[in-house]
């Protein structure tokens, strides 16, 4: 159900997070879905409608009429998915971050792969990351595309930010490597 | 074989006409319901144009329409969200059944129908359509709005209630006494619950054998089971349409959502022909006299039902407007009634006639009041001038 799938998705989300930062308000709707439903930094009352259908609404309360939502924007189930992911993107490393800051020892850091860089237009395997320096390469963030668990060839490009989790030590050897 | 031409030519002609007054219909965001019950006046006895060689195709398809509406109504049934919308709207369900039912009943009585018509009425006149409701609410951008939890939550409640009613109602049309209804409304409720906790505790189970993984199988398996099932009930006496309601019931989550898929346009095209059907059994002639009744039945039952939202609404601390919005997209009457009217309509010819009119008026009137219902405040202040992130309109 895709209620329930939309329910899902936020819920790993708070996962990977650690904890919801914004608090959300749940609020169901028999036969149609969800609303969900949180006040921004800015005072706007923001809610979200998933439907079962897949598709989302997304609007905002105002202040003269606390019960009526202006509708915003209607998203189908693909591009949701799409609006998820860009928004999404730039705070993956982010969110590494945060998981690391629980295991003692281990961290996270990007990478930026330069023009002049050796592995600029080589496969991600001819890093010998792991083997070299013991720290994984967990995400390749190309734009607005993350490539998430990159195999050995996949093939790094200039302006690629590799998202690593390891030592200090072997985070800051891999830079080495990299930029070199 | 012998392909019978008449009949062909005449189902694809009303397919046809029915595809362009439905299109006139969603053109003006209105309900195609009463616009398929006006060409079933138009073809039936008495009518203009009469089919009599699709005549027993309709009639034999209005019946699957009924078993198919029914199962999907069950099909989009959850019992988290009956049980939430009943225990946070309890007083607002009850206070809905009450005032709506009331008017049906005392219609009834003041036009000396017998008890079933008069309780038939008083269904008629109780349940909203959740159909309309549903759809017209997603089409006006208001599933966001705080008015709406209340609204569906009654829509749920009110649908559930009918697995009690129709099966008391098809018992008591059938000719039976007090007591028989009585057991039919017991089984009806025991095998409702039956299914409910069936689907709660073994419902991968119910599905692994009603949701086979190739959507062919899948069709045809689960439209088989829900006919015999269907058929049983009414053998019973429990009405048809109680039994596929409760294979509805029976399934849950991927299986249901499955099945509403490979279900979907055999539904529209089955209750289609299930509404012309209604329409084609009532005589123009009988409709003439009984419009004063329907009318002023239908201004009474839009009173009741924008009280009703108005008290929904104040339960959940809505504000005026909001309360306004609750009470008129509550006033659509559509399919639930025409089903009710099916089960006990040949108990008096003018019983039909008054709730076709009357469901004719409230399907096209319920969405157009609410549209009109009051929305966008009348003079928006400027918002501070820090905020101009926010939308604002000028």
């Amino acid at each position: 159900m895709a209620a329930a799938r939309a329910r899902g998705r936020a819920g790993t989300d708070a996962q990977l997070m650690g904890m919801m930062r914004v608090d959300v308000n749940e609020v169901l709707l028999p036969g149609v879905g969800l609303r969900y439903e949180f006040v921004n930094r800015d005072g706007d009352r923001v809610g979200i409608v998933a439907r079962r259908s897949g598709d989302f609404e997304l609007m905002v309360y105002t202040a003269e009429d606390p019960d009526e939502a202006r509708p915003v924007l209607r998203f189908t189930s693909e591009e949701a998915d799409t609006v998820a992911e860009i928004l999404g993107a730039p705070r993956i490393a982010e969110r590494f971050a945060d998981l690391t800051r629980e295991v003692p020892g281990l961290s996270a850091g990007q990478i930026q792969i330069d023009p002049g860089s050796p592995y600029a237009d080589r496969v991600l395997g001819d890093t010998r990351a792991r083997t070299r320096t013991g720290a994984s390469i967990v995400a390749v963030v190309r734009g607005e595309e993350v490539i998430a668990s990159p195999g050995p060839a996949q093939l790094l490009r200039p302006g690629d930010v590799l998202v690593v989790v390891g030592t200090r030590e072997g985070i800051a050897g891999l830079q080495h490597i990299v930029q070199d | 074989m012998h392909t019978p031409t008449a009949l062909l030519l005449e189902l694809g002609i009303i397919l046809a006409a029915l595809s362009g007054l439905g299109a006139l219909a969603r053109r003006f965001a209105l309900s195609p319901v009463p616009l398929y019950l006006v060409a079933g006046l138009a073809l039936g006895e008495g009518g203009i144009a009469p089919v009599p060689a699709a005549r027993e195709f309709v009639d034999t398809g209005a019946a699957i329409g009924v078993i198919l509406l029914l199962l999907v109504l069950g099909l989009e049934f959850t019992v988290r969200e009956f049980t939430a919308g009943l225990r946070r709207h309890r007083a607002s369900a009850a206070v809905d059944l009450v005032l709506n039912a009331a008017p049906g009943a005392a219609a009834g009585w003041l036009l000396g129908l017998d008890t079933v018509g008069t309780m038939a009425l008083a269904g008629a006149t109780y349940v909203s359509s959740s159909g309309i409701v549903a759809r017209l609410l997603g089409d006006l951008r208001r599933l966001g709005n705080r008015e709406t939890p209340a609204v569906l939550s009654l829509l749920v409640v009110e649908d559930f209630a009918m697995a009690g009613f129709l099966p008391l109602l098809a018992v008591m049309a059938a000719g039976g006494t007090w007591w028989q209804a009585l057991l039919a409304v017991v089984v009806a409720i025991t095998a409702v619950a039956g299914a409910v906790t069936g689907s709660y505790r073994w419902g991968h189970h119910v599905g692994r054998v009603l949701s086979p993984p190739d959507p062919e199988q899948l069709l045809l398996r689960l439209f088989g089971v829900t006919l015999v099932i269907a058929a049983l009930a009414e053998l019973i006496h429990v009405s048809a349409a109680v039994g596929a309601f409760l294979i509805g019931l029976s399934l849950t989550g991927e299986a249901a959502e499955r099945a509403r898929d490979v279900l979907a346009p055999l539904r529209d095209l089955f209750a289609a022909v299930f509404f012309l059907a209604l329409g084609m059994s009532v005589d123009p002639t009988d409709l003439v006299p009984m419009l004063p009744a329907a009318v002023a039945l239908a201004v009474v039952g839009a009173a009741t039902k924008l009280a009703t939202g108005w008290y929904a609404g104040g339960r959940d601390r809505i504000g005026r407007r909001g309360r306004l919005r609750a009470g008129t997209a509550l006033i659509a009457r559509g399919e639930f009634s025409v089903v009710i009217i099916g089960l006990a309509g040949s108990a008096d010819q003018r019983l039909g006639a008054l709730v076709t009119a009357y469901v004719m008026l409230l399907a096209v009137c319920g969405p157009v009041l609410t549209r009109l219902a009051p929305t966008r405040p009348t003079a928006i202040p400027r918002r501070h001038a820090n905020s101009s992130g926010s939308p604002t309109i000028e």
